[in-house]
């Protein structure tokens, strides 16, 4: 039941074939049959199964809500009342939120059900879930592999089986690029569509919320739930029309799909090209006119990023200084090594390596050569989208320049581990909406995924056309172990 | 750009982190990677361009001023057994 489509599941729940009772029990007994996935930081096992309780008793009083008792679990970078938020990190793995952040709310407002929180890279700082405070997860495509990050966790979740949809957050690519790694789709909408509190700050101009699910129709019921204004976020965006479900069937004739030329180039590998340029034709086939587009700063959003997102990191991160929660460091003389020891023992190596790049890139001396240096470049590369915008009505091009990589392969040398989000961050840069669907296999039966980006606001075309691809090809239908000789 | 080890104890004083000595030469080394891939910054021609903070440019928005928030200060406080009579403690920095 737990693979089937949001659509069946609803279904299903409301002809009486399951409770949502039953189906939080097998999704609570599929997360403890993956437990070696270490996809979950915490299984919140009495709360899932009160909420289920909740939720037949509202499907008995005649619920239409296609969400009411389906399961699901959050990124634990969300603030979630009475059960851990530890963001990956040890610095606050004994925090207990006292409120819930806006998508768990508005989740739970629709009697979604929860069965715990996901693992992550610490403070979603990373690309392979290795560098959680709790241990990597583990890709269910191949146990040897990373599922990608920051969200991992949340992707690996769906990608086995244990629940149809989950929640992350993508600051530089960490909703696609899992969702790439994991043969899903992901999608990440326009910045300021959903609300950023109670979600644990990275880098705030960038940092968004996205979901999982397994197809475009999943990803679109699902991203409806979260979007929304919220007054408590200062950058949420009003007056926002949230329908991304009625206009996914609509014909993509005539509609122009743009290939930017920067996207193929050698740092690409093959297969991945071949794939991408193969779904491009499929797409041209149902009536998609293909135009070549031009996006001549792309090469640089990798350094414009791992300046600013450090930047506004090493800001936001000053707060966990071992005063008002999250972990103390035992041993200290005085306030000033109280705060070091706290930092130094709760931090991980990833994040002490961004906060000191920020720290530099704010400093007195550098403040120019970097940080204002970097904030001309954002301009740049967001007038390159708006003039390919001028001639294409979506872009499409990889996810990723390459599949999962092993496990240990790139955490260990950020330089190779932050170039891999070259086709990722550009779009947090500009604040645009993108998603990444499934699109075939490597040689090593690995995920490859292709990427949408859309203007401001145009989640639904993005939506569209995946779904369009989605009806054409049988990619995304793939589940781990079971590739039916695609790959 | 090389970042010599008292610039790096400094930075990392601001960010009031600790390097330790034998993490040192693994810091460096890969802070001078990272600012190397930075500096390809500098291959842009960013002359008369403005600074964009953020992706939308936003006017912050202002709301009515009226009472939203719940006290919540004995919740909050649960968060920490560093805490005498409602206050949070912390090393003594007044002699």
């Amino acid at each position: 039941m737990l693979d089937k489509s949001l659509t069946q599941i609803a279904q299903a729940l409301r002809s009486g074939t399951i409770s949502s009772t039953e189906l939080t029990q097998l999704a609570l007994d599929k997360a403890t049959e993956n437990r070696h996935l270490n996809a979950f930081i915490s299984l919140n096992e009495e709360q899932a199964l009160a909420d289920a309780k909740r939720a037949d008793a509202a499907l008995s009083a005649g619920n239409t809500d296609p969400l009411c008792g389906i399961v699901t679990a959050h990124k634990d970078i969300f603030c979630s009342k009475g059960i851990l938020t530890s963001c990956g990190s040890k610095i606050l793995s004994n925090f207990i939120s006292p409120y819930d952040a806006t998508v768990i709310e508005k989740t739970a407002a629709r009697h979604m059900v929860s069965i715990g929180k996901t693992n992550m890279d610490e403070f979603a700082m990373g690309s392979t879930t290795e560098s959680s405070f709790y241990g990597p997860t583990l890709n269910p495509w191949n146990t040897g592999h990373v599922p990608g990050g920051s969200s991992g966790g949340a992707a690996a979740a769906v990608s086995a089986g244990i629940i149809p949809v989950s929640t992350g957050t993508d600051t530089g690519g960490s909703v696609r690029q899992p969702a790439a790694l994991c043969n899903l789709t992901g999608i990440k909408p326009t910045y300021g569509r959903v609300s950023r509190w109670g979600m644990v700050a990275f880098a705030s101009s960038f940092d968004q919320a996205g979901v999982f699910g397994h197809s475009a129709e999943d990803a679109a019921i699902m991203l409806e739930s979260i979007c929304g204004f919220d007054a408590k976020d200062s950058t949420s965006i009003e007056h926002q029309e949230i329908d991304f479900v009625s206009g996914l069937d609509k014909d993509i004739k005539g509609l122009r799909i743009g290939l930017p030329k920067q996207y193929f180039n050698a740092d690409l590998d093959s297969h991945i090209a071949k794939t991408v340029q193969a779904a491009a034709k499929e797409l041209e086939s149902l009536g998609a006119t293909l135009v070549e587009v031009d996006l001549p700063n792309s090469d640089l959003g990798i350094p414009c990023y791992y300046v600013l997102a450090p930047a506004e990191a090493s800001s936001n991160l000053s707060r966990f200084d071992g005063v008002r929660y999250g972990y103390r460091a035992e041993q200290y003389d005085d306030l000033e090594s109280m705060y070091i020891n706290t930092r130094s023992e709760g931090f991980g190596e990833e994040v002490k390596r961004r906060i000191m790049v920020g720290t530099y890139a704010l400093s007195s001396g550098y403040y120019d050569a970097y940080y204002i240096k970097a904030q001309k470049l954002r301009r740049l590369i967001v007038n390159d989208f708006h003039a390919a915008f001028e001639q294409c009505d979506v872009i499409l091009g990889p996810t990723t320049p390459h599949t999962a990589p092993k496990l240990g392969a790139v955490n260990h040398d950020p330089v190779k581990m932050y170039l891999e989000d070259i086709y990722t961050v550009t779009l947090n840069l500009a604040g645009l909406p993108g998603m990444s669907i499934p699109a075939g296999f490597d040689q090593n039966g690995l995920p490859i995924g292709m990427q949408l980006i859309g203007t401001y606001m145009q989640e639904s075309k993005i939506l569209n056309v995946a779904h369009r691809f989605q009806q054409a090809t049988d990619w995304h239908t793939f589940k781990p172990g079971n590739t039916g000789g695609a790959a | 750009m090389t970042l010599s080890p008292d610039q790096i104890h400094k930075l990392a004083h601001l960010a009031r982190l600790k390097i330790e000595d034998q993490a040192m030469d693994e810091m460096s080394s890969q802070l001078d990677n990272i600012m190397g891939l930075i500096d390809h910054m500098e291959q842009a021609d960013t002359k008369g361009v403005e600074p964009l903070s953020h992706p939308q440019d936003p006017a912050l928005r202002l709301r009515e001023d009226e009472a939203t928030q719940t006290d919540m200060r004995e919740e909050f406080m649960k968060l920490t057994s560093h805490k005498q009579d409602g206050l949070y403690l912390v090393p003594k920095v007044i002699e």
